[in-house]
């Protein structure tokens, strides 16, 4: 008698989700699929609209990474009026884009995962959340508030508000940065750089503790893709995208944005709205790569400031040069963070910083352009198409949670074939589900923070639909 | 020799809101109003411009009318009692400017004039923070054919400033409307394209005249477009000061 489990409405990620998990008859775990069940429409609705508006709109795909759509869109727009932006645009831009990445790498550690690993994966749901930790680990909660603040607190002194500022435009930047802002945020260095230190080292006291999760957690050799400088140091913003094989040996560099088509094919599967981008010459499904924090250390030679390389160095002496277990996610994230955090320091001290021709001006050139950023949790494209009134006519996105849904997909199989046990179900089994999912920290769409509060309804039925068992969280 | 004190000014007295005012007679009640400090909204009215009274935003209460009378298009008479707020003026506004928003896609949030925009504004004087009409999503085009400036159809509420001010000012009227009601467009010349207006001057006065982002300056990003309207009563001055 085949049996199915559904986990609707998948907790504490950002966005609405599934997770089916199907049952054989002795109450194995036969297959499991994630599924991701809300349609957008971007790519249609931005038709007709003129492409100086893409930044803006492009940046409501998100609430949590809407910089990093603005990168990826005014990249797009600046291929499209054919224009270099002056150097200062192109490093405040780096510094948005960095303060982005420490906020949600704050939020998706601290807030979202880090219960799971401070309480146990099998702890008490109703404390296993940001409410208990301020509770029972509130220095540590602390430390993630004030982090993910301290990204905050720059995109607004860049962009004049937190959420969704109007300032990367195509050609740059619409607003130089004040001596007075650059001041403010440098003064907040060391003290976010010593809660990024102590995060590292309350994250050490704690990940030895799941060897089981790591192991089964998306634990699978796949291909890594990423940005990388040219000096092969990691990169957020600009670079060739490279892909690397399970032994970080390097696999194909896209130089030319353009062409990322002949590297990237997207395979749309019936039960998901989200596509399943795959690497093209190794044919779907077995071109299955990985994006975001784990692949970007995996990526680079070296991060290129100091206490982040050092802090790869005992990553990679613990773990190797390539680990292929997606728990390891939240390691590269702090790293990230650290690394965030010692580069905008270093972009602030350019003397050029306080520049104010920050914006070039020009008419749209190309009728298509292509750009390609790093968001928090990957490579993000916006390749666009206009015609010559610069309107556009044709969009298409490949966001950075795409990129890993395959990987999501085999994780969540392979951790339920671990963990559930259809005979009976416990909390315990299906939060490690869900805990596969969040070591992608993947943003499913824009609005939804579930802080572990969301209801929880977990359906054993049979294959005749018939209820057999429920799990409800309130 | 003529002296101010020969000639002779026919005055007026009436009430607006309890207060009692005097003007000369020809003027409306919403300059009475506003000459007095009375605030009374409104959207078409643009002071330089002939009176169109389309907005109905100005509709005000007058003792012994039945009906809701339009303060831009209303001269004063004497003995007026005139009432610029009450509930039902309050509702009527509000019904306005909601149907405004729900009949063409106005997305503030991404769009150009967001944070310069009358409309907006208007929106949040009246504390509308919701829409109880369905919005049609019509599929309107985005004019960008001209070299600098921009028709956003999705935008505009048919105030007719523009069509007014390239008429009456810049003395080229490229622009009028065509079709009625919810089909009603602002148009160039022959329906063209803007690019491909032969009237045009290009001179951008319907662009700082319209008060939503309708009409924009091309290039400009979301929350860039502002609007320069003081060259029109610096206009209006300049024609009414020629002898």
């Amino acid at each position: 008698m085949n049996k199915t489990i559904t986990i609707e409405g998948v907790t504490r990620i950002e966005g609405h989700a599934r997770i089916t998990i199907a049952l054989d008859d002795n109450g194995k775990v036969s297959d499991a699929q994630f599924h991701v069940t809300q349609f957008r429409g971007f790519e249609k609705f931005v038709e007709g609209r003129p492409l100086t508006e893409m930044p803006g709109i492009m940046a409501r795909i998100c609430g949590i990474c809407p910089v990093s759509h603005l990168m990826a869109s005014a990249k797009a727009c600046d291929d499209l009026l054919a224009v270099d932006i002056p150097p200062t645009a192109n490093k405040l831009r780096r510094i948005m884009n960095l303060a982005q990445i420490v906020q949600s790498h704050a939020l998706s550690f601290f807030h979202l995962s880090s219960p799971d690993l401070l309480f146990g994966m099998d702890g008490d749901p109703a404390s296993r959340n940001i409410f208990g930790l301020i509770r029972d680990h509130p220095e540590f909660a602390r430390d993630g508030i004030l982090l993910r603040k301290f990204g905050q607190d720059i995109i607004a002194m860049l962009g004049e508000k937190k959420i969704h500022p109007a300032w990367v435009v195509p050609g740059g930047v619409n607003a130089s940065l004040t001596a007075e802002n650059r001041d403010l945020i440098l003064a907040q260095i060391p003290a976010a750089l010593s809660r990024a230190a102590r995060a590292l080292e309350y994250f050490h006291t704690v990940r030895d503790r799941y060897p089981a999760e790591v192991d089964a957690f998306a634990n699978f050799p796949t291909l890594f893709a990423g940005l990388i400088s040219p000096a092969g140091l990691i990169e957020h913003y600009d670079g060739a995208l490279r892909f690397v094989d399970e032994n970080a040996a390097p696999v194909a560099d896209l130089t030319d944005p353009h062409q990322y088509q002949s590297m990237i094919g997207e395979a749309v599967e019936k039960h998901s709205y989200l596509k399943s981008p795959y690497f093209r010459p190794r044919g779907y499904p077995d071109g299955i790569y990985r994006v975001g924090a784990l692949a970007r250390i995996i990526l680079a030679e070296r991060c290129g400031t100091p206490r982040a390389d050092a802090e790869l160095g005992i990553f990679r002496t613990r773990l190797g040069r390539s680990p292929q277990s997606s728990f390891h996610y939240h390691w590269a994230r702090l790293i990230e963070i650290l690394y965030g955090i010692e580069m905008i320091q270093r972009l602030l001290e350019y003397p050029d910083i306080l520049n104010t021709h920050v914006r070039s001006r020009a008419r749209p050139n190309r009728l298509e352009g292509v750009g390609i950023s790093e968001a928090p949790r990957g490579t993000l494209i916006h390749h666009y198409r206009i015609d010559e009134s610069a309107r556009m006519v044709w969009a298409n996105l490949i966001i950075a949670t795409g990129n890993n849904n395959l990987a999501m997909n085999r994780g969540v199989l392979q951790v339920a074939q671990r963990f559930v046990d259809g005979t009976h179900l416990e909390e315990g089994m299906l939060n490690r589900v869900e805990a596969v999912i969040r070591c992608f920290d993947p943003c499913l769409s824009c609005s939804t923070h579930a802080l572990g509060q969301m209801p929880l309804r977990i359906e054993l039925r049979k294959s005749d639909g018939e209820l057999c068992d429920v799990l409800q969280r309130d | 020799m003529n002296t101010f004190t020969d000639v002779e000014i026919e005055s007026i007295t009436l009430r607006i809101d309890d207060k009692d005012v005097s003007c000369r007679k020809g003027e409306t009640v919403l300059q009475v109003a506003r000459e007095n400090g009375i605030d009374i909204p409104t959207l078409c009215y643009m002071e330089g411009l002939t009176v169109w009274g389309g907005c109905r935003l100005c509709m005000v209460e007058i003792a012994g009318f039945p009906k809701l009378q339009a303060a831009c298009a209303t001269v004063c008479t004497e003995g007026m009692n005139i009432s610029t707020n009450s509930p039902r003026l309050e509702n009527y506004r509000r019904i306005i400017v909601e149907l405004l928003l729900a009949e063409r896609n106005h997305v503030c949030s991404v769009c150009v004039s967001n944070g310069h925009c009358e409309l907006q504004a208007m929106a949040i004087k009246l504390g509308i923070d919701h829409v109880r009409f369905a919005y049609r999503f019509p599929h309107l085009d985005v004019d960008n054919s001209h070299d600098r400036m921009r028709m956003d159809h999705n935008r505009c509420i048919l105030c007719s400033r523009c069509v007014r001010v390239c008429a009456e000012i810049e003395g080229a009227h490229t622009k009028d409307i065509k079709g009625r009601g919810v089909l009603a467009a602002i148009i160039h010349d022959l329906d063209q394209n803007w690019g491909e207006s032969e009237t045009c001057t290009s001179c951008g006065k319907c662009v700082n005249i319209c008060p939503t982002g309708a009409l924009t300056h091309r290039g400009t990003a979301v929350g860039e477009m502002t609007k320069k309207t003081m060259f029109l009563p610096y206009l209006t001055l300049m024609r009414e000061a020629q002898p």
